[in-house]
């Protein structure tokens, strides 16, 4: 149906709804105009307005999302479809970005890069995230992926000067090219196999007896393989996850944060639109599959992050963990899975956000990230100690804090799927977790032995200790934006892990997205 | 007055007595806790002992899409219990506040989250409200024991955290299925309320599995010997008062567990797994006592001690009788009483020795310290279960119980009992009598010690001399709570009374937790347990 859909695009463009297509539009017209005022001569116009307009631009996105949140549509002949899965996983990625522009303000990498690209490309990778996410077609799909690899490419690179950087943009580029490779190949092969490139079709064919054994059709099944194989390096699902530490470390930590959140959230929502619309008939054979590289990547990931001492390094691994854990509800291929996913989504996107924050305050201030340099941020600023705290606890599941809820809901569809072992296994992943989110939380509030007489607990509002034995970071005090960003996700961290309800609300809606699915 | 207040005041409260200067916070939080202890009073005042069911009942939707309630009460299980933990938080904060201590506000404020999240766990009526609580138990002796801990602190907290985290995941998972499954195969809406789940049993095997999870978090929690790893470690580092407070409540919530949920909501595997459960309380038992004979430190012999009584509880909850379960209650207060006051006389005595508290250092602190002797010699007493103290009817009537289900293993655990007299005289004359040590500067006990061990000790005279206050109250509830269990062995175990086998066979009335239109069990898929059939309202589609 599709195939014809296109065919009269020749002849007539297709019937275009402006209103729907409206978080696009905004995202496009915000990064050209970013792109044109990063032009201007005057240095201050550039540090200054470039960033508001491109936090202007990601509110208008925001806006527009919200705007079209109850009226799911399918736009563009077919090509890409707005729903509530789709504008739940843009707005994660356009907080992430907003929250990426605010750690930046002050960083040295926009200044590197030139503002007007830093910010410009940004809008780019969140415009590709939209895409991808709503992609109902392959190569819509490929489109968006590409759209949003591409710009992160860049802007790992961004501090140019810097050799970490140079280095996590370049194996970012090789791998995400190898992965993107992958992608055509499979999405080829799956063409071949059915003849369809939309989604909907592909599963209207399946399902239809032609391809009723997935295993007994060799091309079909190795394009599915390869396809997995391309989503998963951009989820970093293990075991293709190598290069998520590398580039993690490397990367300007405004762009981490970035990439941790969004980019997982986007990947996470195609593995949703590819497993539980194009080839949901065929669940209970890929099924197990998915759920072993879930296993994997959960165990690979936690006990990869024991051993890190760098913070941003073991948040690398952290996220691959985590995304183990989002892959487990697109395994029992349920409305319930898909809304326990998304659900996490959110709360991955709360919690991390406020920990790279806490990062981005200590790189600024001691110019590394170790954690043992969190050392006596309990005495030094509170506020961001208690965040750091929060998004610890919440990463490892701790109730109260909306991991916990995250985690309860994948638990929740896992039995209700039948997959109670990859329930448990899940648990035993937070178990292991435990081991190094827990050392954080000690660096943060227990100094080492020793060093406790000599300090003395500051009396003032604030709590900085006017000269914490005489370390340079004890005067550095933090950005205002830095401490707002930690805040307000820790806040939210634990609102929602208190009040849960509104959470539940908006990731059904996102379950009953998908149609077709129980 | 509803029971939220109880639990959230000790919070509130820390939070108000951190407004108060620096140096006064400590006397401040003491003082506000007797507010808490009070109310505690009150509802045990208002608690009726002869009514089996819950009481002062509070129940609320928490998370109305996956059927969580806000649910709290007060039965015969919780209500002694949760007195304790209120007189013992008292007690504790009362300790530090004599003292000197870095960062006060946070530690209080830490103390007032520890004591809301126990009582918490204790009055939680519904799964995953009480596996929220348990979990949040841990996050203030987290930071308790590193930060203001002595010695490896990072380490043992971290190992304590993970031993106990371990356990708590299993259990979060054990819920959730309890819960799902229990809805799947009943076709009813999720609801984790225990008198809801009560009334709809699961499938054998699926009990067994979650019965394992379950008794994963509590074995590690209380702990129980192949379970113990953390405990050395942390009871070490941890400060006095908050180990008082562990030790003596916190342990005991994972007991309390067992009797409130696992026993009625997993009678077969309860009754499947009887006999492992009586082993691995034996070994503790026997382990704990040999462990607490042999340690040179004075700390450890209370903490291993611990460890044997706890293996005394598990043997009374798993003897599947209900005057076992009674003995196991009695035993929580009084074990709860006792192991916090022995633990402010241990820290009493290593003051007077030199701050070390290995029992080499110790010796002949009696005789400049009559009083401080006597004390400890009523809690030495009461730990060995001296005939007349509230500990012996307690142990007897868990070997009662046991004698009653599995002769052969009560007559090794009654064995056992001597050994409690070889180490707590041995801790005792080690500490108190025997040569003075090198370092020994004796002196009469002080207000600030006083203040937390002689309330103490006239806790365990009153108990001593009024057991029934521990058991008058449980007696109904228990037998309820037992008798399914029981029931899987004998069809009709024992005598219950009209109101309680009301509570019993309320089984049949499964159908009155009406089917949620959201949810409807699938005939179509069925390793599916049900189908999540909410759909989005007010869309619209246009294609």
């Amino acid at each position: 149906m599709s195939t014809l859909l296109i065919a009269a695009a020749h002849v007539k463009g297709p019937h275009i709804d402006w209103a729907a297509l409206s978080p696009f539009v905004v995202l496009a017209a915000g990064a050209l105009v970013v792109l044109l005022v990063g032009l201007a001569g005057d240095a201050s116009i550039r540090s200054r307005v470039v960033p508001t307009l491109a936090l202007v631009a990601l509110a208008g996105a925001i806006g527009t999302e919200i705007w079209r949140f109850p009226h799911a549509q399918t736009i563009v002949a077919g090509a890409l479809r707005v729903d509530d899965l789709a504008l739940i996983v843009d707005l994660v990625c356009a907080a992430a970005a907003a929250a990426a522009v605010l750690l930046s303000l002050r960083a040295q990498a926009p200044g590197e890069a030139g503002h007007g690209e830093f910010h410009g490309l940004l809008l780019f990778s969140v415009m590709g995230m939209a895409v991808l996410v709503s992609a109902q077609d392959l190569i819509t799909l490929f489109l968006g992926l590409e759209l949003l690899s591409i710009p992160l490419y860049v802007l790992c690179a961004a501090e140019y000067r810097r050799e970490g950087s140079l280095e996590s943009g370049l194996k970012y580029l090789i791998i995400g090219s190898v992965g993107s490779a992958t992608l055509v190949y499979g999405l080829a092969m799956i063409y071949g196999a059915t003849g369809q490139t939309g989604l909907g079709a592909i599963a209207h064919v399946l399902a239809g007896g032609h391809g009723t054994n997935i295993l007994g059709d060799p091309l079909l099944l190795s394009g599915i393989a390869l396809v997995v194989v391309g989503f998963a390096f951009k989820a970093s699902v293990a075991p293709f996850h190598q290069w998520t530490p590398d580039v993690y470390e490397g990367a300007p930590t405004a762009i981490t944060a970035f990439m941790a959140t969004a980019t997982k959230a986007a990947a996470l929502a195609v593995f949703l639109r590819f497993f539980d619309v194009a080839v949901i008939s065929e669940q209970t054979k890929w099924a197990p599959a998915v759920a072993a590289l879930a296993t994997a990547t959960m165990l690979i990931g936690n006990v990869g992050a024991l051993g890190q001492t760098s913070l941003k390094r073991m948040l690398g691994y952290s996220g691959v963990a985590q995304a183990g854990y989002m892959l487990s509800g697109v395994v029992v291929g349920t409305r319930l899975g898909v809304s326990a996913t998304i659900l996490y989504v959110v709360a991955y996107l709360l919690m991390n956000l406020a920990a790279f924050a806490v990062v981005q305050h200590q790189e600024a201030a001691t110019g590394d990230d170790r954690i043992g340099g969190l050392s006596g941020l309990g005495r030094r600023s509170p506020v961001l100690a208690w965040s750091m705290t929060l998004a610890m606890l919440a990463l490892a599941g701790v109730p109260g804090t909306v991991g916990f809820v995250g985690k309860f809901q994948l638990i929740h569809a896992l039995v209700n799927g039948g997959y109670s072992w990859l329930a448990i296994i899940l648990v035993v992943g937070a178990m292991i977790s435990l081991g190094y989110y827990l050392r954080v939380v000690a660096a943060v509030w227990m100094s080492p032995e020793g060093t406790r007489a000599g300090v003395a607990p500051a009396a003032g509002a604030g709590g900085y200790a006017p000269i914490a034995g005489g370390s340079p970071e004890a005067d550095r005090l933090p950005y205002p934006e830095v401490v707002v960003v930690a805040a307000v996700f820790a806040a939210a961290t634990l609102f929602f892990g208190v009040i849960p309800g509104p959470l539940f609300h908006f990731a059904a809606h996102a379950g009953a997205a998908i149609s077709g699915l129980f | 007055m509803t029971l939220s207040i109880l639990i959230w005041l000790p919070l509130a409260l820390a939070l108000v007595a951190a407004l108060a200067p620096a140096r006064s916070v400590g006397r401040v939080a003491a003082l506000l806790s007797l507010i808490p202890l009070g109310v505690a009073i009150s509802f045990v005042a208002r608690f009726h002992m002869a009514d089996p069911a819950l009481q002062f009942v509070t129940d609320k939707v928490w998370i109305g899409a996956l059927g969580i309630h806000y649910k709290l009460g007060i039965n015969g299980l919780n209500v002694s219990l949760v007195l304790l933990t209120t007189v013992l938080f008292s007690v504790s904060l009362a300790w530090s506040a004599m003292r000197e201590v870095d960062r006060p506000r946070l530690y209080y404020f830490h103390f007032g989250l520890a004591e809301s999240a126990v009582l918490g766990a204790f009055l939680a009526q519904d799964l995953l409200l009480f596996v929220a609580f348990f979990d949040l138990m841990l996050i203030p002796f987290y930071f308790l024991v590193g930060s203001w801990g002595s010695g490896e602190r990072v380490r043992a907290t971290i190992k304590m955290v993970i031993y106990t985290m371990v356990g708590s995941f299993l259990m979060l998972t054990a819920a959730v299925a309890t819960g799902v499954i229990a809805a799947g195969d009943h076709g009813t809406s999720l609801n984790y309320t225990f008198s809801a789940l009560q009334h709809l049993p699961l499938s054998r095997t699926d009990e067994d599995w979650i019965f394992l999870g379950f008794a994963a978090a509590f074995l590690v929690k209380m702990p129980i010997t192949p379970f113990h790893g953390w405990l050395a470690d942390a009871y070490k580092s941890m400060p006095i008062p908050a180990v008082a407070v562990f030790s003596g409540v916190v342990a005991k919530v994972a007991s309390y567990g067992f009797l409130q949920i696992v026993l009625p909501l997993f009678p077969h595997a309860a009754h499947h797994f009887q006999v492992l459960m009586l082993i691995i309380a034996l070994v503790s038992i026997l382990w704990g006592t040999a462990m607490a004979f042999t340690t040179r430190d004075a700390r450890l012999v209370i903490a291993y001690s611990s460890v044997a009584q706890m293996g005394f509880i598990l043997l009374g909850i798993f003897s599947l009788r209900p005057q076992g379960g009674q003995g196991a209650l009695l035993q929580m207060l009084n074990h709860g009483v006792v192991t916090a006051a022995s633990f402010f006389l241990v820290a009493a005595a290593a003051a007077r020795a030199g701050d070390s508290e290995r029992l080499d250092d110790m010796g002949g602190i009696a005789f400049r310290a009559p009083v401080l002797a006597t004390l400890f010699l009523i809690v030495t007493l009461a730990n060995l279960a001296m005939p007349g103290s509230a500990n012996f009817i307690g142990e007897f009537m868990i070997l009662l119980g046991t004698f009653d289900s599995h002769m052969a293993i009560a007559l090794i655990a009654s064995v056992a009992v001597v050994g409690a007299s070889f180490y707590g005289l041995r801790l005792f004359i080690r500490a108190m009598h025997n040569r003075v040590g090198g370092r020994v500067r004796s002196f009469e006990v002080r207000r600030s010690e006083a203040i937390a061990i002689v309330p103490l000790c006239l806790i365990i005279l009153a108990l001593a001399f009024f057991p029934q206050f521990g058991l008058s109250r449980s007696e109904s509830t228990m037998k309820v709570a037992m008798y399914p269990a029981a029931a899987v062995g004998s069809s009709a175990p024992y005598a219950l009374t009209g109101a309680e086998a009301a509570l019993v066979s309320g089984r049949s009335g499964w159908w009155s937790y009406a089917p949620l239109s959201a949810v409807n069990h699938s005939p179509r898929k069925p390793r599916r347990v049900y189908i999540y059939a909410k759909t989005s309202t007010h869309r619209t589609v246009h294609q």
